[in-house]
């Protein structure tokens, strides 16, 4: 433990620790540009130059390993000047043009000036103008006001994997640029917008649109993937501005991923703002009394065994709660969360947790990945792989389709067949598993959603076992789930009771005994065989599900509410209500406990309290936020014949995954561009 | 002055041929063998006992530098020859490259030896395209001897010695620019610590020497340490090539012994000043990088490391640059500005930012279009850059300007006084 004196005061920092943050352990701040604690050192902006005793120069705290015995100065007339002196020449050929800038106050460049800066400008010559660059849809550039701290580079580089930012030319020439012109193809590119310094990159979507004091921030949930990932949702009057990351170190860090950033533009748009209902065969706008007298209507005289339940993916767990009471009270089995047909019962729950947790994967040291596609199912979960990778001394290999991960993988095999050879020990790299301190397995949603689903968990359970996998102080079976409902449905049971059918049973319609369908958010469905079924579709979006619909109960989209959301590490999490539902729509669990009462079929919940109490007793697991229960292992899968069928992803356009997601323009382009464009071989400056 | 039989480059002016048969005609290669048994604390001690002071600007001890690299190594280190000479006003390492190459590539043979290197690069700057190839046929004659690669000279120690060519960027010779550029990336400096003795080129413990250093390494081991040490004065032995250029009526790169009086190097050997000493304005001793002397400095002042950093400059590569009283001394100076603006790699704040802007004041200084107000504006903007930057490119564009404003700043105050008044006269 090297010990330090900082400013007359000793501090005792871990071996490995820079000057730079044995400062900040004795209570000081150093001001910096291009240090950012999870990206490599660069040490190039010079503004944490302190004063070290011995060095005839000042040091780059960021960059100097802390060494026992140094004598660390940070409040000396030559700290000062350093500083000022950084601060004079980063705004020499700085365009000063905070008033039209969009990082305009919440610039670090702006605030160190403050604190360290110049008041004015000796500057005579003339300034130096960049050219902006062509960065995708979802970045602009304003590159005079680049301060080259390389942050987007490193992070491009090493957190997201893909080598597509560099500097050209040197001296006052240098450029950041993507070398030949083109969209930065990561999936987690916006997050060098939070991380550039000043506003030379900014979100191509928000630019424009607002000033960062006039916004209201609500610490929020993310619900367009399974990770849960921390956000704060900035909004003015009744509209959302932008979406950033919060920190959660155990889940997103500080990242996010571009579709959970950029898809809001899709929460104002194809908006269901009203009741509707069918008549003559076309939905036409009416109230909510209306609505429920048709609903009630048609319900008169159906037998309680031809009403179905199918859930979505974006649906919150309180309002699986009324889903499941009201299910109960009308006395129906059939109730699905499943919306893809995965072959998980719900019945223990490590068998669809992914229970080695996020942050556990740093501590795995091989890792086989089963019918999934990590980059695109879930881009954080992907880039905590690659982190660990870096670190070295992980094997990561693969029983699916290929795509680049952003790190090597090794292919082991298409499908399931593979999958026995490991399970059984045939093929080499089940030594590797079993040779591995902390192995794990990744189960893809794509691997359970097939007709042999519970016979593929079966083989992962008997790998895991196999392997070692499952002790007391580690859990290496995981489930990537894609839809942010899903634990929470199972953990409160929403599968077809005795008799029941599940969603593809529900599906057949009026010819699979289905008289009247409940679509509580269920978009990722077929809906072409439902025939003459009465299908009464609740949620926020004119997608999938509307256009089926019969009758429509305009819902909450998730920043429109207070609910809990569990993760697919099995951990409960709660959104706020950062805007208001648009029009006539209403929080979910509200309009089922209203239509229940119309129904006559009353659920005694009367408040958000109440409903989250019969949540915890229903599902005891989810009553702590953010705590994650460890699940008890337990005999699950169903052993049988494997299909000769290759795995495949459910997620084939990374960009358009949800009703938000496909109403988003942004997202569009992307999609455009990224997916349906790679496929065509553009470039992203075609045309 | 140094004797013709102290002279190390025997054939700098390149009256013989540089091939190995001439070479070995003038000693070189000869009895390598014997120098690479006696073993590596040997060769290290030699060095050192030498007083050899880093040729390449720096002047740190070649034989400590050397004694920084681990005894013990778990895999390969490196030694990596620094001959991306771009100094201005220099120009010693391309005559060696050029007439006495071998001095090199065996001088490379005995480093490694004193290192335990089993590899060595000589980076040679892009420009020199003439220099490389005979380079190259040097180290392809030296390998089909046998002297180099696997039992390298009979040794039974094996090297392999590989040129690189440069594409000539000045900044590619501060060292840990070098080895970036080695490694195929953007030539620019590292920070350091960690130095190259224990993370240089790809990641293994590497150093860096100037060409000069490792070329008189050979002379120095057969001829002994104390010969060398006898040369020049206490810390600053031996001989040095100096490159004097400018305003002198025979400009050269000439060997002289350590310490000799810049007055007698430019009298003896380049046949005086233009005009005759009194006609002397200034000189810039050590390459462009190093602050510039007045004549009355350079009545006296002897051409050392420790004499010409007493004087306020430095002896840096030896590239002595002349100045007579013809000389525009504010627009040279703005000249060497403008090199160091074009040559900043961007990397770090002070230098891509404050080599501009120091460019651009000293151009209106040139003309007179400033305000009296602005030198004081400009000298801080030098020590806004100078001491605060990854690598010495920020110091070395700061020093010309700060040597000029410390010995010129009347003639700068004259220039604005008269542009001023000839601007209020027209309008």
């Amino acid at each position: 433990m090297p010990k330090l004196t900082i400013d007359g005061q000793e501090v005792e920092v871990p071996p490995g620790s820079t000057v730079l943050q044995a400062c900040e352990a004795a209570g000081r701040e150093i001001p910096v540009f291009c240090y950012h604690p999870r990206l490599d050192i660069a040490g190039n902006c010079r503004m944490c130059l302190v004063e070290m005793e011995k060095s005839p120069k000042p040091i780059a705290s960021c960059a100097m390993p802390a060494g026992d015995g140094m004598v660390i100065k940070t409040n000396t007339p030559l700290v000062h000047k350093a500083r000022k002196g950084v601060l004079e020449l980063l705004l020499i050929n700085h365009p000063l043009d905070c008033p039209i800038c969009d990082q305009g106050g919440e610039c670090d460049l702006q605030d160190l000036t403050l604190f360290y800066g110049p008041d004015q400008s000796r500057f005579e010559e003339n300034k130096r103008p960049v050219a902006d660059k062509y960065l995708g849809p979802l970045i602009s550039t304003h590159m005079t006001r680049c301060i080259h701290c390389t942050r987007c580079i490193r992070f491009i580089d090493q957190v997201a994997g893909v080598e597509e930012l560099g500097a050209v030319h040197r001296g006052e020439h240098m450029e950041i640029t993507t070398w030949i012109e083109k969209a930065l193809s990561s999936e987690l590119s916006g997050n060098i917008i939070d991380l550039c310094p000043v506003g030379a990159l900014n979100s191509k979507p928000y630019e424009y649109r607002a000033r960062t004091w006039e916004l209201k921030k609500t610490e929020s949930i993310d619900v367009l993937d399974a990770v849960g990932a921390n956000i704060r949702v900035d909004s003015r009057g009744s509209e959302v501005m932008r979406v950033l990351p919060r920190l959660h170190e155990d889940i997103n860090e500080e990242w996010l991923a571009d579709k959970s950033r950029f898809s809001y533009d899709g929460l104002k748009r194809r908006r269901l703002d009203v009741p509707m209902v069918k008549s003559e065969g076309k939905l036409a706008p009416s109230d909510w009394r209306t609505a429920f007298s048709a609903i009630k209507d048609r319900l008169e005289g159906v037998d309680p065994g031809k009403i179905g339940f199918i859930v979505g993916d974006l649906v919150d767990a309180e309002t699986m709660v009324m889903v499941r009471e009201l299910a109960a009270a009308i006395g129906t089995p059939h109730v699905d969360c499943r919306q893809d047909g995965a072959k998980l019962d719900g019945k223990v729950r490590a068998e669809y947790l992914f229970n080695t947790t996020i942050a556990g994967i740093e501590q795995a040291d091989a890792v086989l990945l089963v019918g999934t596609n990590p980059r695109w199912e879930a881009p954080l979960i992907n880039a905590r792989l690659r982190k660990r990778q870096l670190q070295g001394n992980f094997r990561v290999a693969r029983i699916g389709a290929p795509f680049d991960l952003t790190y090597p993988v090794e292919d082991l095999g298409a499908g399931a067949q593979t999958l026995q050879e490991l399970a059984s020990g045939q093929h080499s790299f089940a030594e590797v598993l079993k040779s591995a301190k902390n192995p794990m397995v990744i189960v893809g949603a794509g691997a359970i959603a097939r007709p042999d689903g519970a016979a593929i968990v079966a083989l992962a359970r008997e790998l895991a076992v196999a392997c070692n996998m499952v002790r007391d102080d580690w859990n290496g079976y995981n489930v990537l789930h894609t839809a942010a409902s899903r634990v929470a449905g199972l953990d409160l049971g929403l599968v077809p009771g005795e008799g029941g059918r599940d969603v593809a049973g529900m599906l057949e319609g009026v010819a699979g005994g289905i008289e009247v369908l409940f679509l509580i958010g269920a978009d990722e469905i077929d809906t072409s065989r439902l025939g003459d079924t009465f299908v009464v579709y609740q949620g926020h979006h004119g997608d999938v599900g509307a256009h089926a619909a019969d009758v429509i109960l305009p819902g909450a989209a998730y920043t429109e509410k207070n609910a809990i959301y569990v993760n697919t590490e099995g951990r409960p999490q709660r959104t706020k209500l950062a805007v208001f539902p648009p029009g006539e729509a209403k929080e979910d669990w509200k309009i089922l406990r209203a239509l229940s009462e119309v129904l006559g079929r009353v659920v005694q919940l009367n408040s958000l309290p109440e409903v989250r109490a019969r949540l915890t007793a229903l599902a005891p697991q989810l009553r702590a936020i953010d705590v994650i229960e460890p699940a008890a292992w337990g005999e699950f899968g169903r052993p049988g014949e494997l299909g000769r069928a290759a795995f495949t992803s459910p997620v084939q356009d990374f960009y358009q995954t949800n009703p938000i997601s496909r109403a988003s323009a942004v997202m569009a382009e992307c999609s455009e561009l990224f997916v349906r464009g790679a496929a065509q071989g553009a470039t992203g400056t075609h045309g | 002055m140094l004797h013709d039989k102290d002279r190390i480059f025997k054939n700098l002016y390149g009256e013989q041929s540089w091939g190995l048969e001439a070479a070995r005609q003038r000693g070189d290669w000869d009895g390598t063998a014997e120098l690479v048994a006696k073993g590596r604390e040997w060769l290290v001690q030699q060095v050192k006992d030498s007083g050899l002071r880093g040729r390449g600007g720096a002047g740190f001890p070649t034989g400590l530098k050397w004694s920084f690299m681990p005894k013990q190594s778990d895999g390969p280190v490196y030694l990596v020859v620094n001959a991306d000479e771009s100094e201005p006003g220099t120009c010693k390492d391309r005559e060696i490259m050029r007439n006495e190459p071998h001095k090199l590539v065996e001088g490379c043979l005995l480093a490694g030896v004193a290192m335990g290197c089993s590899a060595g690069y000589i980076y040679i700057r892009g420009e020199f395209v003439r220099e490389a190839e005979v380079l190259e046929a040097a180290v392809r004659e030296a390998y089909e001897a046998g002297l180099l690669g696997k039992n390298a000279c009979g040794s039974g120690y094996d090297f392999e010695l590989y040129v690189h060519r440069g594409a000539g960027a000045y900044i590619c010779g501060e060292e840990t620019g070098l080895i970036e550029s080695l490694e195929g990336k953007k030539g620019q400096p590292r920070l350091k610590p960690p130095f190259p003795a224990m993370v240089g080129l790809y990641g293994r413990p590497t150093t860096v020497n100037n060409v000069e250093s490792i070329a008189v390494v050979p002379t120095i081991l057969r001829r002994g340490a104390s010969w060398f040490a006898g040369l020049g004065r206490e810390k600053n032995t031996g001989t040095k090539i100096f490159c004097i250029s400018g305003h002198v009526n025979q400009p050269c790169t000439v060997e002289e012994e350590m310490g000799i009086p810049l007055k007698e190097l430019i009298e003896k050997h380049c046949g005086g000043v233009r005009g005759g000493w009194n006609n002397l304005l200034a000189v810039i001793p050590g390459g462009s990088s190093v602050p510039l002397m007045p004549k009355s400095v350079c009545d006296t002042v002897r051409m050392d490391f420790d004499s010409l950093r007493d004087a306020g400059s430095g002896l840096g590569t030896a590239g002595v640059i002349v100045m007579d009283k013809s000389t525009d001394i504010v627009k040279a100076i703005a000249r060497l500005s403008k090199f160091y603006m074009h040559e900043s790699c961007g990397q770090c704040t002070p230098c891509r930012e404050g080599t501009g802007w120091l460019w651009r004041m000293m151009e209106r200084m040139a003309q007179g279009r400033a305000r009296i107000e602005e030198i004081d504006l400009l000298f801080d903007v030098t020590k806004e850059i100078e001491g605060h930057t990854i690598c010495a490119l920020g110091d070395a564009a700061a020093w010309p300007v700060q040597g000029l404003i410390r010995h010129f700043r009347p003639e700068i105050e004259r220039r604005i006084v008269e542009y001023t008044k000839n601007a209020r006269a027209a309008a």
